[in-house]
């Protein structure tokens, strides 16, 4: 395993809070270069707002979050997103230019001209483009993709941003079997590649595939955080999901269906 | 096939000078091209070169600023409300300058102090049309255009109260900066100055409008400083309207019409739509207010009505477009 950095990504004291809703107290995590997390709970647990905060894009009640030991808010924005890159839910913003523009965009902490992009961001664009099996839609526009289609140029988009840290709200969201294990696949290269990596995902498969590290948030507002192997358990998945859950395995791997 | 942004670059460039050369050339006094060539050379001294000279230049000038300014006022709010339907004049912003305005007229302000006055008019409509509009998500299109046409209607309300409790001299005053007279146009050279530099400013920093259209969110994941970008383009969109209105009164719609037209060509990026839409801009106007000059000549409508009307059937349209 190539080691590209040793930066990590580290929450330290956190409490946030959307609305009324308490989404975590006292939060301690620290994620490291190669590492996957995968963030489990219900709908409305503040999944998203806890990512937009390791992101720093939403201020929490107290404690922080810090890249490399410097605390978010001490980043400059750009310098910032040349390190950390999120990938949000669909952003039902439209947008007029075609794919490649698009994933381009990516591309923006980094650039380097005044006007427009260079050839080398133009090839990385190709290249994440080309991973999402995007490369033949390249020249569409993007407001005519379909809600797969645009997930995948979402995620083509944050390929491009090179970053060392990557946090994905819901990465499967739309995409079909084939282009779910795709983009998994992906995400598999990257912490191959040393990045840091954590997702929200409501797949337990997928979690228990990819993800080493496993952060749960409890209808209770209590927040587990642990090895995956320690907490992709029936007893802990069903008390996170509140319903009844059936264990079966397949070739040898465990899955977890809900129960009727 | 869409066509290259270079090539639209230099067509609506010629576009451009074409509508200026129609609007030299037409009204009351036709003026034959050669007649137009010899009077703009200097050959000429008689009445040909005095209309040409007096009136129709800075006429023409003062039209294609206002339209591109307008243009470029739309786009930016367009940016900022992360809305393809802003226009200045349908979200009220041209409605904030005028009662600014009107309001520094009556008592009797100077015109520096009007102008300021107008500017503080057009921020706090945008301020408002971002609070009230926008609160609810950035997503909800109609909330926003719905809080414009409210904002506009109290400003038309307030308009009217101001016109009753002015006095004679004042009231004519107030009428010539509402209906906008394009042929009076005393901040010429201002004009054209404010709208090179933001023009100018606009290209350069189109990469991160670029990144600010997709959303405030994605921007600032993308490493942009939204915060301070959205204040610095409230202040640019209203110093663009508040210009435009000076010079021609309340244009409605330019700002709607002009960006959409360069889009629905395939463009896309702001280093090309920025550029583009000042000159499709300004050349519409120029067309628009030409036309409104010899429709019921010598009656001369104001240019704003012919805006008006083209608009509307087109907003119309692309309302019920979006809603499938």
């Amino acid at each position: 395993m190539r080691v590209a950095n040793d930066s990590a990504l580290e929450a330290r004291a956190l409490s946030v809070q959307m609305g009324e809703r308490v989404v975590c107290r006292g939060l301690d995590v620290l994620i490291r270069p190669g590492e996957c997390w995968g963030v489990l709970g219900q709908n409305g647990m503040g999944k998203t707002t806890l990512l937009r905060t390791l992101a720093g894009l939403h201020t929490p009640q107290s404690g922080g979050v810090s890249w490399d030991g410097l605390a978010l808010e001490d980043y400059a924005r750009r310098d910032l997103a040349q390190r950390v890159a999120i990938l949000t839910q669909s952003e039902g913003v439209e947008f007029y230019g075609s794919v490649q523009e698009y994933v381009l965009l990516g591309r923006f902490p980094h650039r380097t001209l005044l006007f427009g992009y260079s050839a080398e961001d133009e090839q990385l664009a190709r290249q994440s483009m080309a991973q999402m099996e995007l490369t033949e839609l390249a020249g569409r526009p993007h407001s005519k993709l379909s809600g797969g289609e645009r997930q995948r140029a979402a995620v083509a988009q944050m390929l491009t941003q090179r970053a060392q840290c990557y946090l994905l709200d819901e990465p499967l969201q739309h995409l079909d079997l084939r282009h779910q294990a795709k983009v998994m696949r992906v995400l598999g290269q990257l912490r191959e590649e040393a990045c840091a990596l954590v997702m929200v995902l409501h797949d337990t498969l997928w979690a228990q595939r990819y993800c080493d590290h496993v952060l749960m948030l409890l209808p209770d507002g209590q927040v587990l955080q642990g090895g995956a192997d320690e907490l992709l358990t029936r007893t802990h998945l069903e008390a996170l999901y509140q319903c009844h859950l059936r264990e079966v395995s397949v070739d040898g791997e465990r899955c977890f269906v809900a129960g009727v | 096939m869409a066509m290259s942004p270079r090539t639209l670059l230099v067509r609506f460039s010629c576009a451009a000078a074409l509508s200026l050369i129609f609007g030299l050339a037409s009204g009351s006094l036709a003026l034959a091209p050669t007649e137009l060539w010899q009077a703009l050379l200097g050959n000429d001294e008689g009445v040909a070169a005095e209309v040409l000279w007096q009136l129709r230049l800075p006429r023409v000038l003062a039209a294609f600023a206002c339209g591109g300014l307008l243009a470029l006022s739309g786009l930016l709010l367009q940016v900022l409300l992360r809305n393809p339907l802003a226009d200045p004049y349908v979200l009220g912003v041209s409605g904030g300058a005028a009662v600014g305005a009107l309001l520094a007229m009556l008592f009797g302000a100077g015109l520096v102090v009007t102008q300021v006055s107008s500017f503080a008019g057009a921020c706090l409509v945008i301020v408002a049309v971002f609070g009230f509009g926008f609160r609810c998500g950035e997503r909800n299109i109609y909330r926003l255009l719905l809080t414009g046409v409210v904002i506009s209607a109290g400003c038309g309300a307030i308009i009217s109260m101001l016109l009753t409790l002015a006095q004679g001299e004042q009231i004519r005053g107030m009428l010539f900066w509402l209906m906008g007279d394009l042929s009076h146009s005393q901040g010429l050279p201002f004009a054209w100055l404010v709208l090179l530099m933001a023009g100018l400013c606009a290209t350069i920093v189109a990469s991160v409008l670029d990144v600010l259209a997709v959303g405030s969110d994605k921007a600032a994941a993308l490493g942009v400083a939204v915060i301070r970008w959205q204040i610095g383009l409230y202040f640019v969109t209203a110093v663009l309207t508040v210009t435009a209105v000076q010079l021609g009164g309340s244009i409605g719609f330019v700002g709607l019409i002009v960006p959409h037209a360069v889009r629905l060509l395939g463009i896309s990026a702001h280093r090309w739509l920025v550029p583009l839409s000042m000159l499709l801009g300004g050349s519409f106007l120029v067309l628009a207010d030409t036309l409104a000059r010899m429709l019921w000549s010598p009656l001369q409508l104001p240019v704003g009505v012919l805006t008006t009307l083209m608009g509307v059937p087109v907003l119309l349209w692309l309302l019920s477009r979006r809603q499938r």
